[in-house]
């Protein structure tokens, strides 16, 4: 019985061929993402460690299985992936790269636990996938506590109010944003702060909907990740454009670019 | 017959226009209608809500019963916080409104503060009543004037948009009831110092974080330069250009700008004035490839920070956004982290060069405090957790809890279900001072 089984399973999964090569040879840590971290997560859901979505990013959950594996597997327990670790996971889990990111291409929900054909592992999407994904990656890095819709919001409003401003000029207006929403003089959300009637002209005249490149989510991230150029600022202004002249009578901190930043 | 059908085509074309140009005006008007109807929903709704806020305060001045006391304050809370966005959407932010907010953000954080506190054990002190008193005075006036507004405003048909038009254009409207009114809002509550919420009271604004902990003197833009130099490890052909800054900044600072002509690419950071320490550096230019782990750049980032004589300090997270490493670092003094006094860096994973520093934490933070010795025992605090958590690491921690103040605690990384959580129980008191979901990473919509 076991035999047709393993028979059958090899003939299954003969398509699928678990890939001899693994791992680059750097160390991975908590944060990383890519190739290596699908990897990783694989082979971790193979012996049972991991349970979460293979996504690639080494979140909180993939940490977790590496040290219940360095654990039990008599390791140091640091939650890195060094070389040693690398090579105790190599020696005992199989790895089905192809399938892997066949699923991860079309976007379906798998497992790839060991000892469970891979057939039933899948689940295919239900929308369409005719859109094939520019990476792997199934998931990414956030700034704790915000979103990437929340991120794109604020690229929205960077790029429609400064973007003809050199890039630390960008950054400083998101962090005039993030500082509103600190602030007790404001609205307590980023998206209460970026429409508040009046507050932007780029949105009382559209632009914000514009599509944001590049450069705008860039200065976003920063300005999420704790860069404040601006030197705490609550406003800023265009000198040349400004008809309120109640904005000139705030302390001014610096110019960047067009604007004035002040307090 | 040509001149016939000329005209008919003409009076069609004509007919055509009128209807077309009606239609554009009704939607126009539809437009109008609905915004104006936004901005009186939300005016009338600041109006009630702040009627209200006055009477739940003017009960809980009456209030004797503690149990019943907590529950008033909270709803205090709640009606605040509800008309401090609901101010947040009218078209005021061109008036300068900021006090009223202030006021509003004010009760919330002093209702709050005293709602979750155990009554019973710390029952409300003299001071506190009197805050009460004093707010429930203010609330009475802001009620007051904005009644009257509503009242004008509903009397003569005022149009927000109107308003907001006046604002946008900044012609002084002779007689803007409306603007009128909110100016004597602000003006009233200007009057209403921070102070008079008693001395214990620590205002809703995070406390400005000032450099005043800095030691040594005041540098010339020249050494600033210098520190540049030195800092980012130039070679001697660029482009440097020092700014000091404005008059508004609360401690002053040297902005530079580095131009590296073979590179095009831009450097800018900032300098304190006093001591010459830098706060931050932004290098803005793509990372096309990853070639270098993010564990390598975090032995980078450290031995950069070693070479420029940042003691202590440890990995705390990292974060890989496309081909750039996010570091945070934070001190570690004998076995306590330090969370107040991190920094940050940005490394390039293609060739491991530091493109983003931020030392404003760290240098926002005393450089000497005492350290307190911890009553409780680490066993002692981890009873304290939800025994549903299971708890993974434990370290002890200086962080700011919510009043802003540092305190030692126990720090304890647990997970419950799929989530990670880090727990900070206070190591004198055994209060949880912070209990924070970790993120996991964001799946990808699409």
């Amino acid at each position: 019985m076991r035999k047709v089984l393993i028979c059958f399973l090899l003939l299954f999964t003969f398509s699928h061929a678990p890939n001899a090569q693994a791992f680059s040879n750097q160390i991975i840590q908590r944060g990383a993402s890519g190739d290596d971290v699908i990897e990783l997560q694989s082979r971790l859901q193979y012996l049972g460690f991991y349970k979460g979505k293979i996504d690639g990013v080494f979140g909180w959950s993939t940490y977790w299985a590496v040290r219940n594996f360095q654990y039990k597997f008599g390791l140091p327990i640091d939650g890195l992936v060094g070389q040693t670790t690398k090579q105790k996971l190599v020696r005992n889990s199989k790895y089905y790269k192809s399938f892997v990111y066949e699923q991860l291409r079309k976007g379906n929900s798998f497992t790839h636990y060991g000892g469970v054909p891979l057939s039933q592992q899948v689940k295919a999407r239900k929308t369409n996938t005719t859109q094939a994904k520019k990476t792997a990656n199934t998931s990414a890095n956030v700034p704790n506590g915000f979103s990437q819709n929340d991120i794109r919001l604020m690229a929205n409003a960077v790029h429609g109010e400064a973007r003809g401003e050199p890039y630390i000029g960008q950054v400083a207006v998101a962090a005039v944003i993030l500082n509103r929403v600190e602030s007790p003089s404001f609205p307590n959300t980023v998206a209460g702060v970026i429409f508040e009637p009046g507050a932007f002209t780029a949105v009382s005249d559209g632009q914000i909907w514009l599509t944001p490149n590049e450069t705008a989510r860039k200065a976003v991230l920063d300005a999420l990740n704790g860069w404040d150029p601006s030197g705490g600022a609550l406003y800023y202004f265009n000198p040349s454009t400004a008809t309120n002249g109640w904005i000139w009578s705030r302390p001014q901190i610096k110019r960047i670019g067009k604007h004035i930043f002040c307090k | 017959m040509l001149r016939i059908l000329l005209i008919a085509v003409l009076s069609i074309g004509v007919a055509g226009t009128a209807y077309w140009g009606y239609r554009e005006h009704q939607q126009k008007n539809a437009v109008l209608i609905h915004a104006e109807n936004n901005y009186q929903r939300a005016f009338h709704d600041l109006t009630y809500q702040i009627d209200l806020l006055h009477d739940q305060i003017g009960t809980t001045l009456a209030m004797n019963s503690r149990q019943s006391l907590s529950p008033a304050l909270a709803e205090v809370w709640r009606l605040s916080s509800e008309a401090h966005a609901t101010v947040g959407q009218l078209p005021l932010s061109l008036l300068p409104f900021n006090k009223t907010e202030e006021f509003l953000a004010n009760i919330g954080t002093f209702s709050y503060r005293t709602a979750i506190r155990d009554l019973e054990k710390e029952p409300l002190n003299k001071e506190e009543y009197a805050t009460l008193q004093q707010l429930y005075k203010k609330a009475a006036d802001i009620q007051q004037e904005l009644r009257n507004v509503q009242h004008l405003v509903l009397q003569n048909n005022l149009r927000w948009m109107d308003v907001e038009l006046a604002l946008a254009t900044n012609q002084k409207p002779n007689d803007n009831t409306i603007i009128d009114g909110f100016k004597t809002v602000e003006k009233n509550v200007q009057s209403y110092k921070e102070t008079d919420f008693g001395p214990t009271f620590t205002s809703a604004e995070k406390g400005q974080k000032g450099f005043a902990h800095l030691e040594g003197k005041n540098i010339t833009e020249k050494e600033a330069k210098q520190i540049a130099k030195t800092f980012l490890g130039l070679k001697g052909n660029e482009r440097i250009s020092v700014v000091h800054s404005g008059k508004g900044a609360s401690d002053g600072f040297y902005s530079v700008t580095v131009q590296n002509p073979k590179t095009k690419s831009e450097t800018y950071m900032d300098i304190t004035k006093k001591g010459g320490y830098p706060i931050w550096v932004i290098e803005n230019r793509p990372v096309k490839k990853q070639n270098i782990s993010l564990n390598e750049a975090t032995m980078r980032g450290l031995d950069f920070l070693k070479k420029h004589k940042f003691k202590n300090l440890e990995l705390y997270e990292s974060t890989q956004y496309d081909n750039i490493g996010v570091l945070t670092f934070v001190t570690n003094e004998n076995g306590i982290r330090i969370y107040p006094e991190a920094i940050k860096m940005k490394i390039a994973l293609d060739d491991g060069t530091i493109i983003g520093f931020s030392a404003r934490d760290y240098l926002s933070s005393p450089t000497k405090r005492q350290v307190v010795k911890p009553t409780l025992s680490a066993a002692e605090a981890r009873a304290k957790i939800n025994p549903s958590v299971q708890i993974m690491e434990e370290r002890k921690a200086i962080i700011l809890n919510n009043l802003n103040k540092e305190v030692l605690c126990y720090e304890f990384l647990g997970t419950l279900g799929d989530d990670t959580y880090r727990i900070f129980i206070n190591a004198e008191n055994g209060i949880e001072e912070k209990v924070e979901k970790l993120q996991n990473p964001e799946p990808v919509y699409g």
